[in-house]
């Protein structure tokens, strides 16, 4: 990527399309759109170095709506578009958008193995927990029982947790944010733009629509001080209004304490995104009714990507291997002349 | 020792073939005395037959795996109907491979093989190495191949097992006293492969050295035999095998287009060859990615061929079967992408290493909507290299999805080649651009070509969408408009006629009108052309065509198929060109099927030629 110097000033504008915006009104989608053209002119990148991926669903109309480079692919395989995109020219910015249906459902293969293999692209998984643009059956992460028209009964599969699933395949930044927070989604969207990997940004995102209401635990006035819990590196786990609770860790289960019945921040957790066993217990606690969802950077880890590997791979062979001549390697070690 | 009691004889053509367990080495074998044959200046064709186990239960029936191979001093194109002599290793391989032999053919048994368990493995009561009918019918040589490698090798610090695993040279050692070779390619080979294992070497070498002297020294093989170098014209030559030639078409193609190959795929038999071969040539810009699966494979081609790559994916029916949904955006994102399907037996998981030609309809219609591509087809192993570069040829200078359908027996079949000098290739053209006076619109096209530009992300003001959701002409924005979508099959379909420009016009082999034509396409070709030969030597008015560009059909063949009284359409399916010539040129054509997982022979040709 180029220096910071040769860049234009870009602002919100340069990132927005002439396409007309489709999604319902009242669609959570808006506000990440918003936040992601708000964000990406402060990235230090060129425009032209940007490449939104994404699959089908509702969130993944989005790359036509930024005026970047842009690919709207099929139903789960954005994580291939987008992986064989970052192979063939490493220096692109590239950004795969997805819903909890496509990437955790016909495209969970897909998912699990960009992680796996620290594919630097970053994933905006919208999850609103239901299947939008076919109007309304239950998605992967829709809880059990969950009454769609699909499951007029109730749905008899267990959720995913997101993050545990990235954790498990190896993703090397997990973090969750929401389309109502939209200080903490741009924040967030900044923080995944600087790690180099695999990032994963479960975004809880409401379908006005078919799942109206979905998150309203977190975004509710009235629960969510108790509801959210917001991770930050090397400080205390707080949350409650005003900061009145903490959490502890005995043995390897979080307990809620509250301030003022005696303890001290000293009592709390203090929030290392290193730390993967840490990250596995706060990423299972998303499920827990009696302890707050984690929201922040869960997991942040340091190692080489696939892309990289592979450039340095392609380097040692043309270093070793110099600039072999195709015509001897068409004629192979065994020849013969016919005169 | 002095050769006093034998005589040479001069032979024009001969097929043999060596069989054995799965485990014994033969298609090494098969392939050592192919290049061996190859450099000694025979015109020659192979064919590998094995199982799709590794290891199938020893001695059993489904176990058998076999290398055949015709050569010739003449030219020629299949690698034999019959069989003038069999290896037949065990009594598995003698049952499977008995009935393909010749009356008076050469039939050399290792007989240590042949134990009681053996025998009845493969479902024999009696031993049929004593039974007088095969020993009238057959000259049976019976020799204790396994007994006399390992007192060749007694005095060698090897385990038994080690030991016996160089039965197969002996085999080949005997074959190559039989037909007067030299058996430097061989020792060469086993030097290079075993070069950590000095003992193996030897071992080997000693084992090959036996079986050479024991053709010598026995009786019952009285006269060795001689074919004549063919006469190629001018050139340099190899032996080549298709798969490997296809590989190095695709590196050509990405020399000759300056662009680089980026390859991504999943392993599945026979096409696995194909990333194993790229995977090595990093030095010359070739990426290759191992998916997750198939559909990761050409996804991820697709996304390379978006940023600016070759993007090629290969694989074999399952696989594209998976592929079906990501094809149909290559098609309305019209990236130039290549997809290799190397056939083989279906449906489903099928014969995996078995060939077959029944994918052609999946490759004309296997998509969702109208979502034509363009189908390519080899028709020999070295026609692979050529073939795999025009692909990639069109996929660029047309920006268009190409399917090359090449098969089992091309992939693993090989024969003398060529080989082509990469200066003369034609450099290719792509559709690349870096700047754009107005308002870029990323669905203008060329008017020759219809390709639209190919604006590859990275470039400054190009900045545009692409994806699955109809397009509108010109601005590449989504359209749902009716008539626009009408527009846009219709663009869609004549990018395929832009194509015609440079499709050769068909000259048939034999005469431009007559009684019959037979006209194939891919693999069928060698057997196809023995036959139309075999029956025009004997006077009869017989023509040959072979298509190579299947998707589209060559300009000039309507007319041409019309001159002729009969049309014969061969194929390795339930006749699937033929369906396809039926309804575009209203032809009576007439199918001749063999879906048995092996190649169609000369003679189920000639036999239909000549029926009146």
């Amino acid at each position: 990527m180029s220096n910071q110097s040769d860049i234009p000033a870009l602002t919100k504008k340069d990132f927005v399309s002439g396409q007309e915006v489709k999604w319902c009104p009242g669609c959570g989608d808006y506000a990440i759109l918003a936040q992601v053209q708000k964000v990406f002119p402060s990235l230090g990148i060129k425009k032209e170095d940007f490449l939104v991926v994404s699959g089908i669903g509702c969130s993944s109309r989005f790359p036509y709506y930024m005026n970047t480079y842009g690919f709207h692919t099929i139903h789960g395989r954005a994580p291939a578009v987008a992986s064989g995109a970052k192979l063939a020219n490493p220096d692109l910015s590239v950004w795969m958008v997805t819903g909890d249906g496509d990437a955790m459902s016909i495209g969970g293969n897909h998912f699990i193995h960009i992680l796996r293999r620290n594919m630097d692209i970053k994933i905006l998984m919208f999850n609103n927990k239901i299947y939008g643009l076919t109007k309304g059956q239950y998605s992967p992460t829709s809880e059990l029982g969950k009454v769609t028209k699909s499951t007029p009964m109730g749905s008899l599969d267990y959720p995913f947790n997101p993050s545990s699933l990235a954790l498990g395949a190896g993703a090397t930044f997990v973090a969750r944010t929401m389309d109502r927070e939209t200080k903490h989604l741009a924040e967030t969207i900044s923080l995944a733009n600087e790690h180099k990997g695999a990032t994963f940004l479960d975004i809880y995102q409401n379908c006005n629509i078919f799942n109206d209401g979905a998150h309203s635990n977190y975004t509710d006035r009235e629960l969510k001080n108790d509801t959210q819990l917001k991770l930050k590196h090397n400080e205390p786990m707080v949350f409650g209004v005003g900061g009145s609770k903490i959490l502890k860790l005995e043995g390897s289960n979080f307990k809620v304490l509250e301030l003022e019945k005696g303890y001290s921040l000293d009592d709390a957790v203090i929030h290392d995104y290193n730390d993967k066993n840490l990250a596995f217990l706060l990423s299972e606690i998303t499920m827990n009714e009696n302890l707050p969802t984690p929201f922040g950077i869960i997991y942040k880890e340091d190692k080489p990507t696939y892309d990289d590997m592979m450039k340095k791979q392609m380097d040692l062979a043309k270093d070793k291997g110099g600039s072999v001549d195709l015509q001897k390697i068409v004629s192979g070690s065994n020849t013969w002349e016919v005169s | 020792m002095a050769k006093t009691n034998k005589k040479t004889q001069e032979l024009d053509i001969v097929t043999i073939r060596f069989a054995g367990d799965s485990g014994d080495g033969m298609q090494l074998t098969g392939n050592q005395f192919s290049d061996n044959t190859a450099l000694f200046g025979n015109d020659l064709t192979t064919l590998p037959d094995f199982p799709a186990e590794i290891r199938a239960p020893a001695g059993s029936l489904a176990g058998v795996s076999s290398f055949q191979m015709q050569f010739s001093s003449n030219d020629i194109h299949t690698p034999g109907d019959l069989l003038d002599v069999l290896v037949a290793m065990n009594p598995a391989a003698f049952k499977v491979h008995l009935p393909d032999l010749k009356e008076n053919g050469m039939l050399i048994v290792n007989t240590a093989n042949y134990s009681a368990k053996n025998l009845k493995l493969a479902g024999y009561e009696e031993n049929p190495l004593e039974d007088k009918e095969i020993v009238d019918k057959y000259r049976l040589i019976k020799v204790d191949m396994s007994d006399l490698v390992l007192k060749s090798l007694e005095d060698m610090d090897l385990d038994a097992k080690s030991k016996a695993r160089c039965t197969n040279m002996f085999a080949l050692g005997l074959l190559y006293w039989l037909y007067e070779r030299d058996m430097q390619t061989t020792i060469k080979f086993l030097e290079k492969k075993f070069k950590n294992k000095l003992n193996i070497v030897e071992a080997n070498k000693r084992a090959l050295k036996a079986g050479f002297n024991f053709g010598d020294t026995i009786e019952a093989i009285r006269t060795t035999y001689k074919i004549s170098k063919a006469e190629f014209k001018k050139g340099t030559y190899r032996n080549i095998m298709g798969n490997p030639a296809l590989s190095m078409g695709l590196l050509a193609a990405s020399q000759k287009s300056s662009t680089d190959l980026f390859f991504g795929g999943y392993p599945i038999t026979p096409a696995s060859d194909i990333l194993h071969f790229l995977s090595n040539y990093k030095n010359l810009g070739v990426k290759t990615f191992q998916a997750e699966d198939e559909i990761a494979g050409i996804c991820s081609v697709l996304g390379a061929s978006f940023a600016g790559s070759l993007g090629i994916t290969a694989s074999s029916g399952p696989g594209i079967a998976l592929k079906g949904e990501a094809m149909g955006l290559a098609v309305i994102t019209e990236l130039p992408i290549v997809i290799i399907n190397i056939q083989r037996g279906g449906p489903s998981t099928g014969l995996p290493t078995k060939t077959e030609q029944a994918d052609l309809m999946q490759a004309m219609y296997g998509r969702n909507g109208e979502a034509p591509i363009v189908v390519l087809a080899p028709q020999s192993p070295g026609d692979c290299f050529y073939m795999g570069f025009e692909a990639c040829r069109i996929a660029l200078e047309y920006m268009i999805p190409v399917m090359l359908l090449s098969d089992g027996y091309l992939a693993n079949g090989s024969e003398p080649w060529e080989v082509p000098d990469i200066k003369k290739l034609p450099n290719i053209k792509t559709n690349k651009i870096d700047t754009c006076s107005d308002k870029f619109m990323p669905y203008e096209r060329d008017d020759n070509t219809l390709a639209r530009p190919w604006a590859v992300p990275g470039v400054k003001g190009l900045e545009h969408r692409i994806g699955g959701l109809e397009t509108e002409d010109i601005s590449g924005n989504v359209s749902y408009d009716p008539n626009n979508h009408e527009k846009m099959i219709h663009l869609r379909n004549k990018k395929i006629d832009a194509i015609l420009g440079i499709v050769p016009d068909i000259v048939p082999f034999g005469d431009e009108s007559g009684d019959t034509l037979v006209i194939g396409w891919g693999s069928t070709y060698g057997a196809i052309r023995t036959a139309v030969e075999r029956a025009r030597e004997e006077g009869k008015s017989v023509s040959h065509i072979q298509l190579r560009y299947i998707n589209p059909l060559p300009k000039n063949l309507g007319d041409l198929l019309l001159k002729y009284k009969r049309v014969i359409v061969p194929e390795l399916n339930l006749g699937q060109l033929n369906f396809i010539l039926r309804s575009k040129y209203l032809i009576d054509s007439i199918a001749l099927n063999k879906v048995q997982g092996k190649p169609i022979t000369v003679g189920e040709i000639y036999n239909k030629i000549i029926e009146e």
